[in-house]
This record gives structure tokens, sequence and C-alpha cells, in this order.
């Protein structure tokens, strides 16, 4: 790993890097009141069309505006060649994971990934045992956070099996930037993105349940408007021209799905389903959920509906599972992992444990389970109390937690109040799974709007940017 | 021997209701210890039900209802043939890894006092996993009087053994968080109990399997201090009572309900 920071423009003083000149070139001829300008645009833009998030535990209102950094990011075509094809394999080996997992097991039976992990894991949904997918898809959109390091170094950071959102900024992030620097964007050859959401609907239709009866009927499922991302769940249904429904819109009837419509029951063949497993089927999950359908698994396992993402595809995106992704690409596909994977400490493991409490303040402390930049340490960043705090965490249930090295994420130029300065960011391609497997070219670039911060969740105060993918 | 069982269920709404469904759980698989010579369920002409299968292996029937409806009774009449396997469960195809059964869920999730339970037994047992399972059955049982009435469903093992009275539910449970909790994989069955007398029962049984290296699934009757006889006829099984349960189901509309089970269990003895 790169110990010096790389900046994917180049430092002030260095030379500025190929894709980056023309962005360079305008930056330097655009004063900075027309940036702070078109930065107040954005904001207009994303506050009128809704787009907001939920910070839990600041007090005060939840919902935020996350900000929008007006400099986009640029990636060469060949650059992005080998992340996408990284992509595909990584994503094809995920899902002959979970496809495994649920059936035959042979993985667990070759020792490469220890049985009890799997079997007694939180994520594992043992009722989906032995239940037949269509396609043998069970992630049909991941999302893969990347990290950069260096020119040619990129490494996963956790892959997101189960219902990754985020793909909503993408988009609207690119449209933004077109209507605020429609001059900038014609100087540059950008591969499109806004073709995503015809994808993922010819994505949806592709994994038809067995017994659809003919054209499929997908819907979007979504827990309600108190929901972090119900701008999200409206706006892909919107775009796909499907139905935005909620648990109570639904019911089963003979092991059948049917939508409560103004013309009667409409039956239902594919649901992108944004609520979490536990709360999908309160006859089979969690009985007091009031969000999701009594009977759905009934109606899945006849093959009458399908579920995207199939229920327990977390079972791959487990923090602890995570460690054995470059394993499952070897196992499933025979080939050699082209993304490369963080090093982790299992702390599961004791003498991972000891190295981890004598390194804490070195590394990068994560809950196995926690998502969204909550229950995590940065050694190098956090204060002695919670450095303590972590210290005596790992100790007490050390099965909890994994640790990774601090990594020199790469930086890119961002607008804050300073001006123009280089914040680290990070990468959330998404892929998407059906009868074929496409990635679109860009994804959500995270970026941490703190100096020197590394946490780009959007919980944490993290932004956005634009990501462009440059044509050939 | 030969057991009949004759059992109908009535759910009753204070007023109508315009959507049902059930899940069941009732029909009972062979094993080398029961042989199922006869099985149907009857149900209101008004009802369709499907057929399915859940992860454990365990027959669904599935009960829809989809017009306006104020009442919903379903009867089963089974023969079974029984046999005494000393309380070994044999010839079922097991679709988990015997570790599987380690798992906590929250109606069997350990505290202090199952811990203690737990520990207690493992320091009086002679270090067999079958003499642990048995002293965990004693304990069990030793604390927690026989009483229908002061549990119900979701009753926890935890509050069943705080309580101290329950019925054969809190003692599967109880005994099966304190086999976890002492590395012993164990699991919740459902069934039917035959006893000798000529009087209605007042429910199903419920009894715990716990996986005995070298013997396999062995079943644990706490509430009776026995394994499994050929008096017992097993019917379904899962990590709790929730999914095992012989009903799970949901409705809309109807206000207030009442259940009424009436059940029979004869022995073909005493059969007319």
């Amino acid at each position: 790993m790169a110990e010096a920071i790389f900046d994917e423009m180049g430092l002030p003083g260095g030379e500025v890097r190929r894709a980056y000149r023309t962005l360079q070139a305008w930056l330097d001829e655009t004063p900075h009141e027309i940036l702070t300008l078109r930065r107040e645009e954005a904001e207009t833009f994303f506050r009128r069309i809704g787009i907001t998030f939920a910070v839990y535990g600041e007090g005060g209102d939840p919902e935020r505006i996350i900000p929008f950094d007006i400099i986009p990011r640029i990636l060469e075509a060949a650059e992005w060649r080998q992340i996408s094809d990284g992509l595909i394999q990584r994503v094809k080996a995920l899902n002959a994971f979970i496809a495994d997992v649920y059936g035959p097991q042979d993985i667990l039976r070759a020792g490469i990934v220890p049985r009890d992990q799997v079997i007694l894991n939180e994520t594992y949904r043992y009722q989906m045992q032995g239940v037949a997918v269509p396609q043998n898809v069970y992630t049909h959109i991941a999302g893969i956070d990347m990290v950069r390091v260096g020119p040619d170094e990129f490494y996963v950071l956790e892959d997101n099996c189960r219902t990754p959102s985020g793909v909503s900024y993408m988009l609207e992030n690119r449209e933004i930037t077109m209507r605020l620097f429609p001059e900038l964007f014609s100087r540059y050859n950008v591969a499109p993105v806004d073709h995503y959401c015809d994808e993922l609907m010819r994505t949806l239709t592709s994994v038809a349940p067995r017994n659809c009866p003919g054209e499929p009927t997908v819907v979007v499922l979504t827990p309600g408007i108190y929901n972090s991302a119900y701008y999200e769940h409206s706006f892909l249904a919107d775009q796909m021209g499907a139905e935005l429904v909620e648990g109570p819109d639904l019911y089963v009837m003979d092991d059948v799905v049917y939508m409560r419509t103004t013309q009667g029951p409409k039956r239902v063949d594919v649901i992108y389903r944004r609520v979490d497993d536990d709360f999908l089927d309160p006859l089979t999950f969690r009985p007091d959920s009031a969000l999701g359908v009594a009977g759905l698994m009934n109606a899945y396992r006849a093959g009458n509906v399908n579920l995207t993402n199939a229920v327990g595809a977390g079972i791959a995106d487990d923090k602890a599972i995570y460690t054995y992704v470059p394993e499952m690409v070897k196992f499933y596909l025979g080939e050699t992992p082209i993304l490369k994977n963080v090093p982790t400490w299992r702390c599961a493991d004791p003498e991972d444990a000891a190295y981890v409490i004598e390194h804490i303040a070195e590394l990068v402390v994560k809950e196995v389970h926690g998502s969204g930049g909550y229950g995590m340490l940065v050694g190098p960043k956090a204060a002695r109390e919670e450095i303590a705090l972590f210290r005596e965490l790992v100790k007490t249930s050390p099965e909890k937690y994994i640790a990774q090295p601090t990594l020199a994420l790469s930086t890119c130029p961002t607008f804050v109040d300073e001006g123009i300065a280089p914040r680290h960011v990070d990468l959330r391609p998404f892929i998407l799974s059906g009868r074929e497997i496409r990635v679109v070219p860009g994804g959500l670039t995270r970026v941490a709007m703190r100096e020197g911060s590394l946490v780009v969740n959007s919980s944490q105060g993290g932004g956005t940017k634009d990501t462009w993918v440059l044509k050939d | 021997m030969r057991i009949q069982i004759n059992q109908q269920t009535s759910y009753r709404y204070a007023g109508p209701a315009n959507y049902s469904m059930q899940v069941l759980r009732m029909r009972p698989r062979d094993n080398a210890g029961q042989k199922i010579l006869f099985w149907s369920l009857s149900v209101p002409h008004f009802a369709n039900v499907t057929q399915g299968e859940d992860a454990f292996g365990n027959p669904l029937d599935t009960l829809y209802v989809s017009r306006l409806h104020s009442e919903i009774s379903l009867t089963i009449s089974a023969e079974v043939e029984t046999t005494d396997t000393g309380g070994i469960l044999r010839g079922v195809e097991e679709a988990f890894a015997p570790v599987f059964f380690l798992r906590e869920t929250p109606l069997t999730a350990p505290d202090e006092a199952i811990k203690t339970l737990a520990a207690s037994a493992i320091t009086a047992s002679d270090g067999s996993p079958l003499d642990l399972a048995h002293r965990l059955m004693d304990r069990v049982r030793d604390a927690i009087d026989y009483r229908i009435g002061e549990t119900h469903a979701e009753t926890t093992a935890a509050e069943a053994l705080a309580h101290g009275f329950g019925v054969c539910q809190d003692h599967a449970h109880v005994f099966i968080s304190a086999a976890r909790r002492a590395g012993l994989p164990a699991r919740y069955v459902s069934g039917y109990l035959w006893e000798p007398r000529d009087t209605e029962y007042e429910a199903s049984h419920a009894w715990a399997e716990a996986y005995i290296e070298g013997l396999g699934w062995v079943g644990f009757d706490v509430a009776n201090r026995i394994c499994p006889t050929d008096a017992h006829v097993r019917v379904a099984c899962g990590l709790d009572y929730l999914e095992a349960a012989p009903a799970r189901g949901l409705r809309r509309g109807g206000g207030e309900e009442t259940l009424e089970v009436r059940l029979r269990v004869d022995a073909g003895a005493i059969q007319q």
C-alpha cells in the first residue's frame, strides 16, 4: 500500500494528470464567485426535488440534504475497464457463494469458509435453504464500495449485496452537473449513466419467477415515507414506470402475490424490495413486522414471485465473510481476483484479536454486522477515550469486530469553504445481475468534506460528487 | 400402537373479516417410529388450501379466504401406527447440520438464570451428552411447575423460568435454551401425546430434541420427564415454537377472535 496520499488530479506544484487537464484549465478561468453561485443552485435543486437523508444521534431534525460537491471526479476509460472487469468478476463470485450457501454448501464442505461462520451467522437466512430462485441470481443489485490508493491500486472496502442505496444520487448528480456546467461537460466525452433505470428494469424482468403467466409486473416495495431512502424508492419506481407499494398494498392469495389497485387485484411477479429480510413476512421472520406481507415466503417458495435482492443475500456482505471473497473468486470461477481486498484481521481469531488490541490506535475497527459508518473506530483520528472504549469492546466480544489498516484513501479536488482543496473519496459502482451482468459506467463518489477525514458516509458528514467515466 | 387423532379448531370473530390466511404445520411425516396410515384436513367450502414445505422439511398447508366470513373451522383426522424407538429419531432427512441448532432465537435466548441452570447440569453430569440432556430435563422440569394459563405463546424461555410455572411449550423452550448454552444442539418439536384417559385434551403437545453424538436426534418430553415413546406423534420441528407452531396466521377485519380447540387422541386398544 502506498504511504503518500494519491491525488487523482495531481497535487499543486506537481503535474496535473491527463484526465484532469481540461478541468484544471476550466477551474483556473472560472471565478470562485461563479462556483459559489453554482453550488447554491445545486442545493436549491436538491431541496426542491426533496432528496434528503436522515442522520440519527445528533439531535434536531434528522432530515438533511446531502452536500453535493460541484467538481466532478474523472476516471479514464482504461481505469474504468479494470474496475468494471473486477466488479463483474467479484459479483459473479458473490452470487455463486450465496447460491452455494443456500444449496449444496460445497465451499463449506471444502473447508474454505468455516461452516459455523455461515450457519450461525445472523445474516444467514436458513429459511432460504433449498429455495430455488430464478436464474440462480441472488444479488441483482450490488453496490461495491471501493477506495483507491494509487494510480492503479484499487481496493474493495465492502460489498453491499442486500439493498444498496445511492444510485439516485449517481443519476441526479449527473443531471445537475450537466445543467450547471454544460460548457465544461461538452469539453469531455463522458459515458452516459441515464440508462441505468432501463437496465434495472431489464434486469428485473429477466428474473421473472418460473410461474409468471406473461409479461412480468414489477413493483418497488418501500418501508414507507419515514425510510431514509424513500426518495430513491419513489425515484426508481417513477423512472421504471413501476408501482411504488408498501406492505399493506400487497396480499397473498393461494400462494400468489396481488396488489390492490383501483381496477381490482393485480398479480405481481417481481418485487424490487427495499424492505429488510427481517420485516418481509411476519409469518416467517419478525412476527411484529407491519412493513411486510404475510405469506410472501409461501409465494416465493412456490415460484410465484421473485424478490430482488433475494432473501438471505446479506450472508455475502457480512464483514467477516468479506475476508473470504478472494478465495470465492478462485473456488467458483477458477480465476485470480482482479480487485484486491483490504487486509483484514478477524478478531474472532484469538491471534488476530491480540494483534488488534495491541495496534488498535493504528487501525480501523468495524462492527461485523454494522453499516453506515456507525460503530466504527478510525484509530489514528480517534480520541484516547474512544480508543480505550473500542479496546474494551474487542476484548469483550471479539467475534463482533474486524480491523483493517488505515488506508491512504485517494483525494480529489473539492470546492470547500477554503477554496478548492483535496478531500478523500471512495466509489460505489452499481452492478446489475439478471440473465446478464451489467455495470453502468460510473457510480456514487462519496467525499469526506472535512479536511483530513477518512469517513465518507453521508451519516458522518460526507458529501457526493458526480463521477465521470471517459470514453476512449 | 395405533393412534387416532381428531382435532377441530374453530376461529370465531366478533364481526366479519374479509381476508384470512393460516399457515398450518399439522401434517405428520413418516419416520422410523411412526407411519401415517391416514391424514385428512377439512376446511370450509369458501377456503382454498395450498401445499408446500418449509426449510426444515415440515409440510405446510396454507389456508386462504378472501371473502367475508366470521368463522373458520378446521378438522384434522389422522391415524398413525407408532413404535417405541427409545426416543431416538430415525428415518428423517435432515436439512441442516446439527451445529445449526445452536442458533439462538428471541424466544430461546438464555439469561443469567438459564446459563446458571446449564452450568449446574454440566457440573452434575458424568460428561456424556446423553447424561447431560437427562439432567437438563430434570432440572428444567423441577424449576417449572406444570400449570395452564400462566404463560402464553409469546412467553420467552427466560420469562418462563423466572415465573416458575408453564406448559409443555415453556418446558421445551427452557430446555432448548439451556442445552444450546451447554453446547448441545437442540430444537422444538410439536406433536400429539396419547394419554390413557377418555376425555378431551386441552391442547396438542410439544417437546424438545437434542443432538447426541453417536445416537443422533433424541426427544426429551420435559413436561412428562420422559423420552418420547409410542404414545407420541411427531409433527413439526424448528428452532423454537414460532417455527413449529401448528397454526400461524393473519386476518383483516373481524375484531376480537375466539379460539376453540377440541382434540381427541385415542389409542387402538380403545377404538370402537
